[in-house]
């Protein structure tokens, strides 16, 4: 049985949050995003979960670590400006690998930008935004439906990984309401809990897939956690070969496992001679031209990957030796479009369809795109 | 008595502390409080930021948490409301807590969480090389300021009580029984805890200022704490100044205990 609500796609990130174990939420106020804060305080005392306000972003997602460490689940919730302010903690976290989740609702930028409407202007900031070598994983979802499951899965990619995971949608996923069956009960991943005695942990020896096992504060195991380069005990150094080796383990766990982390949608790909290449909110645009197109007897597909980060580089390699022409779609001037010209190495035409004027990539739009790239009627 | 070794992670000296710098006092004043209070290791959580006081806990055997610069109490925040059985003690530095953490300083201060923060204050930064700290008295030598400082300096005490910090106390370095007794009255108090410790710096602030080594600063220090009557304390001090300029007099002792509500966020009961 699963419950059918009409609810928006801010409000599907909490239930999905909240299934799936999140008893923690820190935040700030920021436009388009304050729903998330505002359903969250109306849930989590019901349930045993904790709320709290804080005095910016940067000290939301430090508590929300430190709630992580504690032990228990927890996420924040946040849009540009705010995001910006996260990138400390985010490197933080990746550093000393602590579980948790960020969601980004997506508004025009730079600087305080166009509050109220859509952007994907974060993608490359969600990716490279904090300073330093660190690998990221960052999921995209379309819809309302989508936002409930990608925070599911953000919250157990974090905690399978030791790693923050961003959620990254925008201002209208976050604000459309649709009609969404929720399930009664999601997949839960937990971390791995170390096996030896206190004094025997020493907290980032990882197991063979490079994830260490993680002990919470008051757990009885008593370890350091640091941001500072550090070795298999948890305590600093500057040893060269450590050093090497703890942010090598960082990008491998992920890299590793990209096979496990990337979703990608191909959709009526099968005999397609052009593909468009879209996500988020212009994923929905891009799969409503593709079908009109198709009416039309235009031989057109979609490539919509819901993992931004690791980038599918073989599922678009494929599409791109396949196609003649790859539109990419995006609501920025072209953040994923140089990975995608990475992934193709001039297998097929890469042509932008970019809009950064704060309204929506239409599904009309993209068939005039598709028509004159085809050379035809669409 | 237990050895206060036993709380050291013994196996992480050397400590990364200059000769004759105070913070080791201060650290080992500290650990007679977790004694004499019998707190359970595996429920003492240190949270610090960056510098050379914050990292002093990573020589003790509790749960440590070396977070970013100055966002230690935001961090150590999230660690009690999610398990409050923990004791959670902020270890910093006057730089870390009242210029780059200000902010979250005054608001967990007037949440009134049920944390202790120790801040070690020695006018300077240290460990980025001896530049003017928010607590470096006007006149005073750093690197930032090489012909004396011309800006106005903090009281933090004064700050911390007007954010709504329900014990606050400022001590020395000088005079360690008193430090554990303080320490020791904050850890228990129940609600935001904030003690400045006078500290020292000898090998930027006393080589910037001529005072010094650090027996010298500690001596000084004990000169400078002198009885008077004042609204708040029964004696006041003189920052670490040079000889030119006269510096605000500050407040030391218990200078505000109240028993107020204690957050512990928005929760169930
Ligand atoms: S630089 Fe100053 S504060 Fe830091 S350890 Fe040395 S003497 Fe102490």
């Amino acid at each position: 049985m699963s419950d059918v609500q009409l609810i928006q796609g801010n409000e599907a990130c909490v239930r999905g949050a909240l299934a799936v174990g999140c008893r923690f939420y820190a935040g700030y106020p920021i436009t388009p995003s304050s729903e998330i804060a505002e359903q969250m305080v109306r849930l989590l005392p019901g349930i045993g979960g904790v709320f709290i306000q804080m005095e910016d972003e940067i000290a939301s997602l430090a508590s929300i670590i430190g709630a992580s460490i504690a032990g228990t689940k927890a996420m924040t919730a946040t849009s540009g400006p705010g995001f910006s302010l996260m990138q400390e903690h985010i490197g933080f976290a990746t550093m000393a690998e602590v579980p948790c989740v960020i969601v980004n609702v997506m508004r025009g930028g730079p600087s305080t930008g166009l509050p109220t409407s859509p952007s994907q202007g974060d993608v490359m900031q969600a990716r490279w935004g904090t300073h330093g070598d660190h690998p990221a994983i960052v999921l995209a979802p379309s819809s309302v439906g989508e936002v409930f499951d990608a925070t599911v899965r953000a919250f157990n990619l974090s905690e399978r990984f030791r790693t923050p995971v961003i959620v990254l949608y925008d201002e209208i996923v976050g604000h459309t309401r649709e009609s969404v069956a929720l399930p009664d009960s999601v997949e839960i991943v937990d971390r791995i809990q170390p096996n030896s005695d206190g004094s025997e942990f020493w907290p980032k020896r990882a197991a063979a897939d490079g994830v260490p096992p993680m002990s919470a504060f008051g757990d009885g195991h008593r370890f350091h956690i640091t941001g500072l380069t550090h070795g298999e005990r948890g305590f600093p150094t500057n040893d060269p070969q450590v050093a090497e080796a703890l942010i090598t383990r960082l990008h491998r766990k992920v890299e590793a496992h990209a096979e496990e982390i990337i979703e990608v949608e191909v959709f009526m790909m099968d005999d397609a001679e052009t593909a468009i290449f879209a996500y988020g909110i212009v994923g929905r645009s891009a799969r409503e031209a593709v079908l009109r197109a198709r009416a039309d007897g235009v031989k057109v597909g979609l490539i919509r990957p819901l993992t931004l980060w690791p980038f599918p580089y073989a599922q678009v390699a494929e599409a791109a030796k396949q196609v003649d022409t790859l539109v990419v779609a995006e609501m920025n001037l072209g953040q994923l479009i140089g990975e995608v010209e990475r992934a193709a190495v001039g297998q097929a035409e890469i042509v932008g369809y970019l809009r950064v004027d704060g309204e929506p990539i239409t599904p009309t739009a993209l068939l005039n795109v598709v028509a004159s790239v085809s050379g035809g009627q669409a | 008595m237990t050895d206060i070794n036993t709380y050291l992670r013994e196996w992480t000296m050397p400590h990364v502390l200059c000769p004759g710098c105070a913070h080791g006092i201060v650290l080992r004043s500290f650990l007679e409080a977790v004694d004499q209070l019998q707190l359970d290791p595996d429920k003492l959580a240190m949270v610090a930021g960056i510098g050379c006081s914050s990292r002093l806990i990573g020589h003790v055997d509790f749960c440590t948490l070396h977070g970013t610069h100055g966002r230690a109490p935001a961090f150590a925040t999230g660690l009690k409301l999610a398990r409050p059985e923990l004791n959670v003690v902020v270890l910093t530095g006057d730089g870390d807590a009242l210029a780059i953490g200000g902010n979250h300083m005054i608001h967990a201060a007037r949440r009134n969480i049920d944390i202790t923060v120790l801040m070690l204050s020695n006018a300077i930064y240290g460990m980025t090389g001896g530049q003017s700290a928010p607590t470096t008295p006007e006149g005073a030598v750093a690197s930032t300021t090489p012909a004396g400082n011309t800006e106005p300096m903090f009281d933090s005490c004064k700050l911390l009580i007007g954010a709504g910090a329900s014990f606050v106390a400022r001590v020395f370095a000088a005079n360690p029984l008193e430090m554990t007794k303080v320490m020791a009255d904050g850890i228990t108090h129940p609600g935001f805890s904030f003690i400045e410790v006078i500290s020292d710096c000898p090998e930027y602030f006393g080589r910037y200022n001529n005072i010094g080594g650090g027996a010298n600063m500690l001596s000084w220090m004990t000169v400078q704490d002198e009885g008077v009557a004042g609204p708040l304390s029964a004696k006041r001090f003189v920052n670490h100044v040079p000889i030119t300029v006269l510096s605000p007099a500050l407040a030391t002792g218990v200078l505000e205990r109240e028993v107020r509500p204690v957050f512990s966020g928005i929760r169930e009961g």
